[in-house]
């Protein structure tokens, strides 16, 4: 937990010298409890005092890099409860089980889907981030040979399930060195597990069969045996259960510095449900609230695509609205007597229309006026997207210059404005065009 | 030595206000059983830490003339009760809905504008063909939802239908329409903390008591601005529960118009491959919509597909279990 300034001032040698640069040794804490000053900049400061800032500055939520190389991901550090206190930083990890008692083929089928599978969305590309072997068949041979085959298909990070120590070091030895997840440390084997994790690059889950107590007692021995990379399951299988752990487990991080649970949390929503649908909401759950690691039991597509979307919009920063930059946008090669639209730069309007614009076939030109990044609709009602911004930025852009005769389409939800800017640009024709991006196509064509 | 964790709990002072939809023929309405939702004492589904007397319930919109908007997936499924509000508000009963939305049409798929005798009798019919609290949305355009709204309070006098959306332009009519006729209002506003409570104290100094305000905050879809929706709910509810009086209304989440009305669950040509099946798409696309939003204090959601309306029940029953 952060210190305040007076807190950092008691452990700093009080001579106010001025070698730090400020005043006086007060100042100087207020700089450092603000982040603004370093505490290499005072030479006189003592070592325990260096140790306490620097436990002190220490993120509450350890953050643990899985993978290497570009399919490296990182979770934990994060900071808030809620996302509109600040942001939740890192997203996390999604990862599809396989074990090793599937066929090679079923395998096979499951990492190449999981492995190829990339979506678009506001111009970034989402994508699972890991593969989860199963050591089901309890024969440590089989599960190297499984880890070694999945191996030779993907780059992606591993979670490495299994109890038993043989064949976790048989799958370590072929897993190629890509920073796995070992699952997992139990009451039972931790030693065992420590000795295996211990020197090594990977990250060590913990699973509780018996509550917080437990997962603290396991992590607080983990951490005396010298494994700090750890991931944390604190072992509810029901909806509401798993709610009030994440939930306890955050806040005893961040409001309590518990520093024994301040890890990441690995979670299996496939184990919450017996159906699809179940693991579906459980994942939307986990997503919303505090995983860093969601490993899913099935892969479709149309699962897929909603699960990254909404994770994609729970770590969006809040205090950023996405936006493109504004200006005259041109599609399938335009031409004088092509039409003109305009719409605001809220980056999901202008993707949403980009889209079909695109993919109409039909050229055209888009202006985007600079709304400050919000919708249509948020934008006219906070009057950042009114005749006046729309006329400038026809202006700013010379839009006239580009068309023949001068007509802009209006996004159909500000109606309204055909009349003002109709004042603000004379010798215009204000047409009104559909409300929704994916009617504008047709719009085009009997236009 | 055995570890002892304290778990953390956060000593609220407020709660959510309980709201009742509906009135039975004791109460001077027609309904079989009215629906009451609110009261929780702490965030949503953290039974360790406080109560949540009253599960969030789910609604099912109906409209009162052909939906020829609508999502292809959605026509599938309902088939031809679509044509028919009282057949389609039985059989929407029959999937499970604890309380009916009838949104009424500005248009019909003729493209006539529905007049306010036309509005009053869907009504008519709908509170005759189920025995479920009714809420009723106009068009979305302020002046012919006075109209219709103030037809449709009338002719249903004393049934406390929620009537919506009643928002900062309009809400004078709306709420007098309540005021005199034993009605609900649903207070509209854009995603936003300030409106919000705004517009529950202009219509709390008009005297329509709290008890019969919903909130809707307005609904943006996964993908949509969801995540606006979410984090304003959240900051609503903490207020709610850290006792700001004028954020302590049960939320009401539009999950299903605003889901099946994206290109992601209306779209099946000229799509990504990545994207999947339509059908499997549009129906994830509304049950994380509603599984979000239900985590963020949704007291009511709103669906339109039958099969989410089932895995949606499941998951409240789920989370209500400790």
């Amino acid at each position: 937990m952060a210190l305040s300034g007076l807190q950092i001032y008691k452990l700093l040698p009080k001579t106010n010298c001025k070698d730090c640069g400020f005043p006086t040794c007060l100042a100087f804490a207020m700089k450092l409890a603000a982040k603004q000053a370093s505490l290499d900049d005072c030479p006189h400061v003592s070592q325990e005092a260096k140790e306490a800032l620097s436990a002190a500055a220490a993120p509450p939520i350890r953050l643990v890099k899985v993978g290497t190389g570009e399919k490296q991901f990182e979770v934990g550090n994060e900071t808030v409860m809620f996302r509109h206190e600040k942001t939740f930083f890192h997203q996390p990890g999604l990862a599809l089980r396989v074990k090793d008692t599937d066929d090679a083929s079923t395998i096979a089928e499951k990492v190449k889907m999981v492995n190829d599978y990339c979506v678009e969305r506001v111009g970034i590309d989402m994508t699972f981030n890991a593969v989860a072997i199963e050591n089901a068949s309890g024969d440590a041979g089989a599960y190297a040979e499984v880890v070694k085959a999945v191996r030779s298909q993907t780059e992606l990070p591993f979670v490495l399930m299994s109890g038993d120590m043989a064949a976790l070091e048989a799958a370590l030895d072929v897993e190629g060195g890509h920073r796995p997840v070992l699952y997992a440390a139990t009451a039972d084997n931790w030693e065992a597990m420590a000795g295996l994790a211990k020197g090594k690059q990977v990250s060590l889950a913990i699973r509780s069969k018996d509550g917080l107590d437990e997962l603290a007692d396991l992590t607080t021995k983990l951490g005396d045996a010298g494994i700090e990379d750890l991931v944390l399951d604190p072992g509810s299988r029901d909806l509401a259960g798993s709610l009030a752990q994440v939930t306890q487990l955050r806040r005893l991080a961040l409001k309590k510095n518990f520093r024994a649970l301040g890890h990441p949390i690995i979670a299996f929503p496939g184990e919450l449900a017996d159906t699809e649908e179940g693991e579906i909401v459980a994942a939307t759950q986990f997503i919303a609230k505090y995983a860093g690691i969601i490993v899913v039991d099935r892969f479709d597509p149309a699962v897929a695509y909603p699960l990254l979307t909404l994770r994609l919009n729970i770590y969006t920063d809040p205090q950023k609205p996405i936006s493109v930059d504004p200006g005259i946008y041109d599609f399938n090669s335009p031409t004088a007597d092509s039409p003109l639209m305009t719409t605001t730069n809220f980056s999901l309007t202008y993707f949403s229309v980009a889209g079909e614009l695109d993919g109409s076939g039909i050229p055209s030109w888009l202006l985007i006026c600079d709304a400050e990044g919000m919708s249509v609709l948020t934008a006219w009602a906070a009057g950042k997207f009114d005749a006046e911004t729309i006329a400038k930025a026809v202006k700013t852009f010379d839009a006239g210059g580009k068309i023949s005769q001068k007509k802009i389409i209006l996004p159909g939800h500000v109606a309204v404005l055909s009349g003002e800017l109709e004042e603000e640009l004379p010798g215009w024709e204000i047409l009104v065009g559909p409300r929704e991006a994916v009617d504008l196509p047709a719009y085009l064509k009997q236009l | 030595m055995p570890v002892t964790v304290e778990i953390p709990k956060e000593r609220w002072t407020g709660s959510v206000r309980e709201v009742t939809l509906g009135a039975t023929a004791e109460e001077g309405g027609t309904r079989a059983r009215t629906v009451t939702i609110g009261g929780e004492t702490t965030l949503p589904f953290l039974h360790f830490e406080g109560e949540m007397p009253r599960p969030p319930v789910v609604g099912i919109e109906i409209q009162n003339s052909y939906p020829d908007d609508w999502s292809p997936v959605l026509l599938e499924a309902w088939g031809d009760v679509l044509n028919d509000p009282a057949a389609w508000a039985k059989k929407a009963e029959e999937v499970g809905a604890d309380v009916i939305l009838l949104k009424l049409r500005g248009t019909d798929a003729e493209g006539n504008t529905t007049s306010p005798e036309q509005a009053a009798a869907a009504v008519q019919a709908t509170l005759q063909a189920t025995g479920l609290p009714i809420i009723v949305h106009g068009p979305g355009q302020a002046e012919l939802d006075n109209k219709l709204l103030v037809a449709v309070a009338e002719a249903a006098s004393g049934e406390r239908l929620a009537l919506g959306l009643c928002e900062d332009k309009n809400y004078r009519t709306i709420v007098a329409a309540a005021l005199a006729h034993d009605h609900l209002v649903v207070a509209s506003s854009p995603i936003d903390v300030n409106l919000a409570k705004q517009l529950n104290i202009l219509i709390s100094d008009m005297r329509l008591p709290l008890e019969r305000v919903l909130m809707d905050p307005t609904t943006g879809a996964l993908g949509y601005g969801l995540e606006y929706t979410y984090s304003v709910m959240e900051r609503l509810r903490v207020a709610a529960l850290t006792g700001d009086g004028m954020t302590q209304q049960p939320m009401i989440c539009l999950v299903g118009e605003e889901s099946w009305r994206q290109k992601e669950s209306r779209t099946s040509e000229g799509v990504p491959e990545e994207w999947g099946n339509i059908k499997k798409r549009g129906i994830t696309w509304e049950i994380a919509t509603a599984a979000a939003l239900l985590e963020s204090g949704a007291d009511i959601v709103v669906l339109r597909h039958p099969e989410t309306v089932a895995v949606v029940h499941d998951t409240i029953s789920k989370l209500m279990a400790h």
